[in-house]
Parts: C-alpha cells; structure tokens; sequence
C-alpha cells in the first residue's frame, strides 16, 4: 500500500513538471452566434444559425492586436492544442511541443487560438449537436460543410474576439489546408502561413482513403442512418475507418522498426483469425482509443469536406490563378516518408505561389515518421517556426 | 613532392571576397535569386548591404533550415530541375556561386538562368591556376586544393571548370559576358582571360 502511494506521489510530481514545461491548465471556452449577422451561407447554399464555436486561447492578446497565431487542427484533432484541461489528465494537447512558454508558437510573445472545426464533436456545431430549431440532435439534417465554411466560422470568432489580423496561420494536414484557405479568402487579414504536409487539392488516392473509412461506418448496423445517439454508436465502423486511416499517417518503414513481424503475447502462429502480430493488435487499440473520442456522423462530415477540397476547382482547374489575390508570406513544409500529402504535393502550393510572385519557403524534412511528423519532428520543426517567425 | 594544398580557411577568405565583389556588382532594391545559397551568407549580406529581396534554392535541409532561421526565403529543391515556376525575366540578377561545379546539366540550368534573370552571375573555382597546373606536371597525380579538396572517390564536384572553358562556353552558346573578374590573393580584378586563367584560382562571370 505504503509503496503504491509513493508511486503515485512521484506520477503526479511528473505531471506537475509537465503542466510547467506548458501553457498550463486550460479552459475550452464556446461561444454561440445567435444574432442574424452570424449566420453562416454554406458552400452547399443552407444557412447555419445559431451555432456554436469550440476554442482555446494561449498567452495574451498584446494592446495593437497583432500577435494573433491560429492554430487549424487535422481531421480528428480539437480545440485543444496545448496544456492540460486537468492536472491529472494523462496527456496534453495536440501540439504541445509546438505552443507554450519559450516554444516554437511562443505563448510569452503570442496569442495562440485554436478553434474545433464546424463539423466537429468537441463543441462545435456538427451532427452531434442538438439542433436549436427542432430540440433535437441535427444527426444527418447537419449540412454539409467545407473546409471554406470552417475558415468562415474561424473568420466569424476572430470577429468576435476584435481580432482583424492574424500575424501567422497554421496547421497540418487539414488544418493546413484551412491555413490555404484563410491565405485566399482573407488576404489582407493573413500575414504569414506555415503550411505542414497538406495539399490544395485532395487527390483520388486520398478520396479513395476516405472512401473506405466512410464506408466502414455506412456499413455498420449501428449506423442507423446516422441516428444512434440514443442507442448504440457504429463503433465496429469508426474503429476499421481509424485503423485504415492510421496506417496512411504512419510509413512502411516506421511500422518495420516498431513492430516488423513480431507476434503479439505469443511464440508460434494461431493459425486462426486471433490477434498474432503486434501491428495487429497496435491497430486495434487505436481503433478502440479513437471511438471512446470521436462521433461517427463527424467523421463522415468532415472527411467529405476535406474531399471537396480542391483551391483550383473554382478557377478552371488550374492552381495559380488561384492564388492570384494572395499576399501571405508562406512556409510549406513536407516530409519525406509522407505518402498522404508526399512532397510534389506540396512543391505544387510553392510552386502556385512562386508563379504569383508571393514570397514562399519550402523545406523537406527528412523522416522516416510519415504524414504524422508534423505531429512528432520537434526539434526540425521548432528550429524552423522560431526561425521563421523571429523575422517576421 | 610539390604540395598545393593549403589552409581551408584561404578558400573561406577567397569566398568572401567573391562574394563582397558580386554584392558591389548589384543595384540596390533589386530581386535577385541564389541559386545554391547554401547556408545564405551571400543573400543576407546582399539583404543588408542592397535591400534587395532575394530568394534563395538550395539542396541540403540542415542548410535550409538555418537559411530560415535567418529570415531569408529559401526554396528546398534541385538546380538541375530547373527554375520551370519563374515567369521570364522575374529577377534582375541570378547567381550561382561556387554551384556550378556540382550541377548535372550545366547548359539547361544555364539557359533557365537566362531564361528567368536579367543578369546572371557566376562565381567558380578555376582549375587551370597555376599552382594546380604545376602540381599536375610535377607530381602527376590528381591536384588537391583548397577548393577541390576531396579525392577523385569521394568529390561532390562533378565537373571541373576553368576561366578560359567557361569563356570559350558563353561565346559557344551566344552568352554575352559583361565582365569577368579574377582573384590575386583576396582581392578580384579584371584581368585580361590569359592572365585570370593563369594566376586566379577563382573567377567571376557577370553575363546577360
């Protein structure tokens, strides 16, 4: 007993070590836009309203408003980007190595937003929320939204916080591809971007990706046409959707040096359909993890926003003209071993860019860590953004 | 044994001072490209000196990576796929220092240069100095100096240049020379093409 308390005593002295190496504990604030001037026109042509807003702020907002940095997370992250919401919570936001005191997005200098996405299940308005109209959860009724939509609603809280100018937008992934948004859509408003292993345009290997997740989840009983609040969520759908998509995070060479052919618990072949290897049963805890986290009907709609993503669809399918009306000084990232968003991916935003003189930096990061680094190269990346935003 | 290999650091002062005299070859507030920046010590120099607003290509990460720490935009990339997002003559001035014994395809990068800058600039090591020419004679072995340091096995500079090749290559390819200059110790001059050949271990080319 006496040495289990110890043990304890020692976890927490850890946790408290981490909670000062971060922005600290942190409250998720909403905020609902109930008032007619709000209301959102969807790409799809409906009209959002009211609706709610997820979001978390880091640092302080300085006297002239110009040390904004907004953070766009990826397509399961959340609000909660850095710092812990309790001292005991296991662990921290998603890119905590990235914001907070004396880190790359530098909460002593800047003021760190990052909102949940329209769509999403972590506050914001998306299929889970109870619709204010009917009394009743919107389910499927929820419209389908955009990734121009999200920044719409990003654009909307800035506006609420007496926010014009954001000196830096960033993100990866999806969160990358908000950042591209906000880059044409609010040119004036955007000074710098850095842009991690995302594209302007989802390709039909990445539409194909989403496919099958989404399948996954259409195919599952529990599904019930997107009406399962009240009884049992597809999880069996969720979990295969999240375990496909983890792999395409990862890279062939990653799972080689974590799991190689290693059995899981056991020393020879069930010859049966049990759990053999690790990377089998790596996947079905990620799966497990993911649906105790995640709503289903949210994962439908956001990965559909994020296929409808193409910034040269509007502008007779070419990407330069795209950026014609772009000022943002950018940074495009990519990573070697990403083959969700590989490189030419990128080169073709720098590229876009270049071609409308804006003033663009790219770097390749060589890592065998997959579409995730963004998630994990911290000392790369921390030289990188410190370097780049010192300047600024 | 008759030995021309000398402190590397006289390789870092010739450097320098190419890169002092390149600096006094551009006009202020102009847009310049550097291709194989490196770690940027020219375009930042350039960037205090000129006010120019430069760009930057370079191969290595790590290089990139420091490039950025120091507020210059750098593009990750390979010279020799050429500079196919420029619009025509998008820069007044494009330079190439201490690159163009490492690039594959010379005469295309070459062309893209001309296609895209103004001016182009080039800044090389000389092989024909005569230090190199003597070693060659005497010893009969592969010359090593400062500039070409490595062995035969192991040397990330695939071509050899010197101030009369690369003469005889713009007359060749129509690449009209506005000037060229050639280092005695560290101080470039302009010298007639015999004498930079002969006494200068490093040369510049400024053409249009």
């Amino acid at each position: 007993m006496i040495k289990d308390k110890k043990a304890d005593i020692k976890t927490a002295n850890d946790i408290e070590k981490k909670v000062e190496n971060s922005v600290g504990i942190i409250e998720k604030k909403f905020v609902t836009f109930d008032k007619e001037e709000q209301s959102l026109l969807l790409d799809c042509g409906e009209i959002l309203f009211p609706y709610t807003l997820a979001y978390e702020t880091y640092g302080k907002l300085n006297a002239l408003k110009d040390n904004v940095i907004l953070i766009c997370h990826a397509l399961t992250g959340d609000s909660h980007a850095a710092g812990f919401y309790k001292i005991d919570d296991r662990k921290p936001g998603w890119w905590d190595m990235m914001i907070g005191p004396g880190k790359a997005f530098d909460t002593e200098k800047y003021f760190v937003i990052c909102v949940n996405v329209l769509g999403g299940c972590m506050g914001s308005e998306g299929p889970s929320s109870v619709n204010f109209k009917t009394g009743k959860r919107y389910c499927l009724t929820f419209p389908q939204i955009t990734i121009k939509d999200i920044v719409k609603s990003q654009r909307m809280l800035l506006n609420y916080l007496g926010i014009e100018k954001v000196l830096c937008v960033t993100g990866g992934s999806m969160g990358g591809m908000q950042a591209l948004q906000w880059m044409i859509d609010y040119p004036e408003s955007t000074q710098t971007a850095i842009l991690f292993a995302t594209t302007a345009r989802m390709s039909a290997e990445n539409i194909a990706f989403h496919s099958i997740g989404r399948k996954a989840i259409l195919s599952d009983p529990n599904w019930n046409n997107g009406d399962y609040y009240d009884s049992k969520p597809p999880d069996a759908g969720l979990a295969v959707a999240r375990m496909l998509a983890h792999i395409t995070y990862l890279s062939g060479e990653i799972l080689k040096q974590k799991f190689d052919r290693k059995l899981q618990d056991k020393k020879n072949y069930s010859f049966g359909f049990d759990t053999d290897f690790q990377v089998e049963s790596y996947l079905l805890h990620q799966g497990e993890r993911f649906v105790q986290r995640f709503d289903a009907n949210s994962y439908l709609y956001i990965t559909k926003a994020m296929d409808y993503f193409d910034l040269s669809a509007e502008v007779s399918g070419k990407l330069i003209p795209a950026f014609k009306k772009v000022k943002t000084k950018t940074v495009v990232v990519s990573f070697t071993s990403d083959w969700l968003f590989p490189t030419p991916m990128s080169k073709a935003i720098v590229n876009a860019l270049k071609s409308q003189n804006v003033d663009v930096t790219f770097c390749e990061i060589e890592t065998n860590r997959g579409h995730d680094a963004f998630l994990l190269e911290k000392e790369k990346l921390t030289q990188l953004v410190k370097g780049f935003l010192s300047n600024v | 044994m008759f030995d021309i290999m000398e402190d590397y650091s006289k390789r870092e002062i010739i450097l320098e001072s190419s890169e002092r005299i390149i600096c006094n070859l551009i006009k202020p507030n102009s847009r310049v490209l550097d291709l194989g920046c490196g770690e940027g010590i020219l375009l930042q120099k350039l960037k205090k000196d000129k006010n120019i607003k430069g760009v930057g290509i370079e191969i290595n990460e790590k290089n990139v990576l420091t490039c950025i720490t120091k507020g210059l935009s750098v593009c990750q990339g390979n010279i020799d796929e050429g500079l196919t997002d420029y619009a025509d003559k998008s820069f007044d001035y494009i330079i190439m220092n201490n690159t163009l014994q490492q690039i594959y395809k010379p005469e295309y990068v070459i062309n893209e240069m001309r296609r895209v800058g103004k001016t182009i600039i080039f800044g090389m090591a000389s092989f024909t100095f005569w230090k190199i020419r003597l070693t060659l004679l005497f010893n009969g072995k592969l010359p090593k100096t400062s500039f070409y340091q490595y062995e035969w096995y192991n040397t990330p500079n695939i071509r050899v240049i010197s101030a009369r090749d690369f003469f005889f290559f713009c007359k060749k390819n129509n690449i009209e020379i506005l000037n060229f200059y050639g280092n005695i110790w560290n101080i470039f001059f302009q010298m007639p093409l015999a004498i930079t050949n002969l006494l200068s271990k490093y040369c510049v080319f400024v053409c249009k």
